[in-house]
């Protein structure tokens, strides 16, 4: 600025008292924020990750990434239909997120929650680099993504790597809160171990023992860890694999794969393909006749495998998250259902479910925080506190960030049985967590940093 | 799994395999061998092939009409695509070429995904078809075997339309040289239009020969579409028979690989197919010098 642009007494008619008033406004203006705030910043709550640039507004930015194509884009809708339910009932400050979450009024801290959804094919680099869009230009305070290990997995590195708390969405893997977990990342849902150590006493009960187990195996970090733990729950009442074929993720054909089964002698088909793939294996084992010569079991459970198979699910023993029958025992499974029917006109599958609930907990967690800042709200994960889910208490455990809930065992109902259309599985076991853990260090989990 | 009857039992798969990798591959050779297009879109157009027929067959209940409808919709929507779109880029890089059937191959995915949802669509095979054959040694889906037929009569008839007809001799002219077809005279425009429309009829009808093998979702096409590439690498760009061969060394080594270890079974196809690539970079039956 000039001094001649500046004429006091002239344009401008300013008195020597008012300018000093402004001067002083215009120094606590910007003084005050600094010598006030700042140091309780500096002190207790540094700037890590998008904190404090992400929750400084009226409202805080979720990135959500999902499969919408590709062999896992039918659970991944799904999972964000859940997603969507959840973030619509905080802002609105629903009742059945006070149930889960009794501070929240509506937001998060009052802030309400917005955010952005982008396609990951259930490709690990494309939800990386769609996240990494969200953390720098949208500044996430959290992120949540999965329908897949591997995409869980990479999450996981970059949540530790970029500091912003990383709720995964529909990941099987051990690996997830196993070897590869993090800090700053958390599961809900049940995985490879506890889907293993819930169902296989039910196959052995039904079965018997020392039975042959054909498998078929997606080739990445779900599908490996998912059939090891099946093959060592089921190895002590002397179940032993006959073949084990490992396919590619969207393999196009399982021809040859199912002909090996056919071959192998086994009486059960213990089947971990996921998505489209496990409903085309399924598909093609029974135009193979497998189905006719051995008993099909989906130790981890697909959404939408019984309506998108025609029946084939019919006797089928599976293991999974929730299944929305479970409503007669459950009244928040009830609310949630009722809502999720009214908005999708559908019952909802455990891809949303979860994606739900993992949401509800972390609205719980910052609000017991009372804070976004990322250790705050990792410590109240860490406490381990009781609290509600959909199909009862649960917790999450402090040292590998796994949640410990029950595994509910289903199987699928035959036609006749079935009360309405989507009326597809009876609930034969509702397991409970605690006693299906593994002990935490089992899999190898070392949690990094909190900063 | 290693011993003799799974051997032969995975030697005849790889033969079923094979004999529908080679039906659509050679819709996709035939365009880029006459046209230069390499048509991106044409796992898009088996995709759609499929759903064409499907939706023929869900008001008919006819498989035949289904497949009758799924080859005329994308044979149709083939010459669509050509007269509007693909015909402005025939002198135009063959990087545009490539980003415009990428980019129309996207569209049609998504545009039946808006209609149809990711949910997979089921079209069973003919009465007559469906079960299981006995073939002493091994049993294998009845119309797992009539697709072998089905497809061996379908490139037949590809055969006779290329080598005993004038347009077919036209077709493979241009295939070796356009330029010069255009030189005599013949009005070579709308020999590419034909052209495109066959191709992409051969990938509609395997399309709707495939559906009940599989179930259909709308990135069918796109996990179909690699092994055609691959299929029509090893056989030599451009050559109908080199599409054949191609498609059956293919169907065979994913089936042979996988009864000594499944995991290797796609490695083996692409170590296979550098090799091709290193030892003929034209394919076992390509010509050198094409494009």
């Amino acid at each position: 600025m000039s001094t001649k642009e500046f004429r006091p007494g002239r344009g401008l008619n300013v008195s020597r008292r008012t300018l000093l008033q402004a001067g002083a406004g215009l120094i606590g203006g910007t003084v005050l924020p600094v010598s006030l705030t700042a140091p309780a910043f500096a002190e207790d709550h540094p700037a890590i990750g998008t904190y404090p640039a992400g929750s400084s507004g009226s409202s805080v930015f979720i990135g959500i990434s999902v499969p919408r194509t590709g062999t896992y884009a039918v659970q991944g809708e799904d999972e964000l239909k859940g997603y969507q339910l959840a973030i619509e009932h905080i802002n609105s400050g629903h009742d059945l997120i006070k149930k889960i979450s009794p501070k929240t009024t509506k937001g998060v801290l009052g802030k309400e929650l917005k955010f952005g959804v982008a396609d990951s094919a259930a490709k690990p680099n494309e939800a990386v680099q769609a996240q990494q869009r969200f953390i720098t230009e949208n500044k996430a305070v959290m992120i949540t993504g999965g329908t897949s290990s591997a995409v869980a997995v990479a999450l996981n590195k970059l949540a530790q790597r970029e500091k912003v708390i990383f709720v995964c969405g529909i990941s099987g893997s051990n690996d997830t809160t196993g070897k590869d977990c993090v800090r700053y990342g958390f599961r809900q849902n049940f995985f490879g171990q506890t889907a293993a150590a819930a169902i296989a006493p039910v196959l052995i009960k039904q079965f018997g023992k020392n039975k042959k187990a054909a498998y078929l195996t997606p080739d990445y970090t779900y599908g490996h860890t998912v059939t090891k733990s099946m093959q060592d729950h089921l190895a002590e009442a002397g179940w032993t694999t006959t073949t084990n074929q490992v396919s590619p993720l969207g393999a196009p054909d399982y021809s040859s794969y199912l002909l090996n089964v056919a071959n192998s002698g086994a009486d059960v088909l213990i089947n971990v393909n996921w998505g489209h793939d496990a409903v085309l294996s399924t598909q093609q084992a029974k135009q193979f006749g497998v189905l006719d010569k051995m008993k099909l079991v989906v130790p981890y459970q697909v959404p939408f495998i019984a309506r998108e198979t025609g029946g084939l699910m019919q006797g089928v023993y599976a293991a999974t998250d929730y299944w929305w029958t479970i409503e007669d025992k459950y009244p928040l499974a009830k609310m949630f259902n009722d809502a999720f029917e009214k908005k999708y006109s559908y019952k909802p599958e455990w891809g949303a479910e979860n994606a739900y609930v993992s949401f509800a907990h972390w609205a719980r967690m910052v609000e017991e925080a009372g804070s976004f800042y990322p250790p705050d709200v990792i410590k109240a994960y860490e406490k381990g506190e009781t609290i509600p889910s959909l199909v009862g208490d649960v917790h999450y455990r402090p040292e590998d960030h796994q949640c410990v809930r029950p595994v509910i065992i289903v199987r699928g109902k035959m036609e006749k049985e079935m009360k309405n259309k989507e009326d597809y599985y009876e609930v034969v076991e509702i397991v409970p967590g605690e006693s299906l853990m593994q002990k935490p260090d089992e899999f190898g989990c070392h949690l990094g940093d909190y900063t | 799994m290693i011993n003799w009857p799974n051997f032969v039992s995975q030697l005849f798969n790889g033969l079923a395999l094979g004999a529908l990798l080679a039906l659509i591959s050679s819709g996709l050779t035939i365009i880029y061998g006459t046209l230069g297009v390499l048509n991106l879109a044409h796992g898009a157009m088996f995709m759609i092939g499929g759903y064409a027929g499907y939706v023929a067959y869900t008001y008919t209940g006819s498989f035949i009409i289904a497949v009758i409808a799924g080859s005329l919709f994308v044979m149709v929507l083939g010459v669509v695509m050509e007269r509007v779109i693909i015909r402005h880029f025939y002198q135009r890089p063959h990087e545009d070429q490539l980003l415009v059937t990428f980019g129309l191959g996207i569209c049609f995915v998504e545009i039946v995904r808006l209609i149809f949802t990711s949910q997979s669509q089921v079209v069973p095979p003919p009465a007559a078809l469906q079960g299981i054959t006995s073939l002493g040694f091994l049993f294998y889906p009845t119309y797992r075997l009539a697709v072998v037929g089905i497809v061996a009569v379908a490139l037949g008839a590809l055969f006779l339309v290329l080598y005993r007809t004038r347009l077919g001799m036209i077709v493979r002219a241009g295939i070796e040289d356009s330029v010069m077809v255009d030189s005599l005279g013949i009005n070579v425009y709308r020999v590419f239009m034909i052209v495109f429309g066959i191709g992409a009829m051969a990938a509609g009808f395997a399309g709707i020969i495939n559906a009940p093998v599989v179930s259909l979702t709308p990135g069918v096409g796109d996990d179909i579409l690699v092994e055609t590439f691959v299929v029509v690498v090893i056989g030599g760009v451009g050559s109908f028979p080199g599409a054949i061969l191609g498609g059956l060394i293919a169907g065979e080594i994913i089936s042979i690989t996988s009864m000594f270890n499944p995991g290797y079974a796609y490695v083996m196809l692409f170590a296979a197919m550098t090799l091709v690539l290193v030892l003929r970079p034209h394919g076992l039956l390509g010509t050198q010098g094409r494009e």
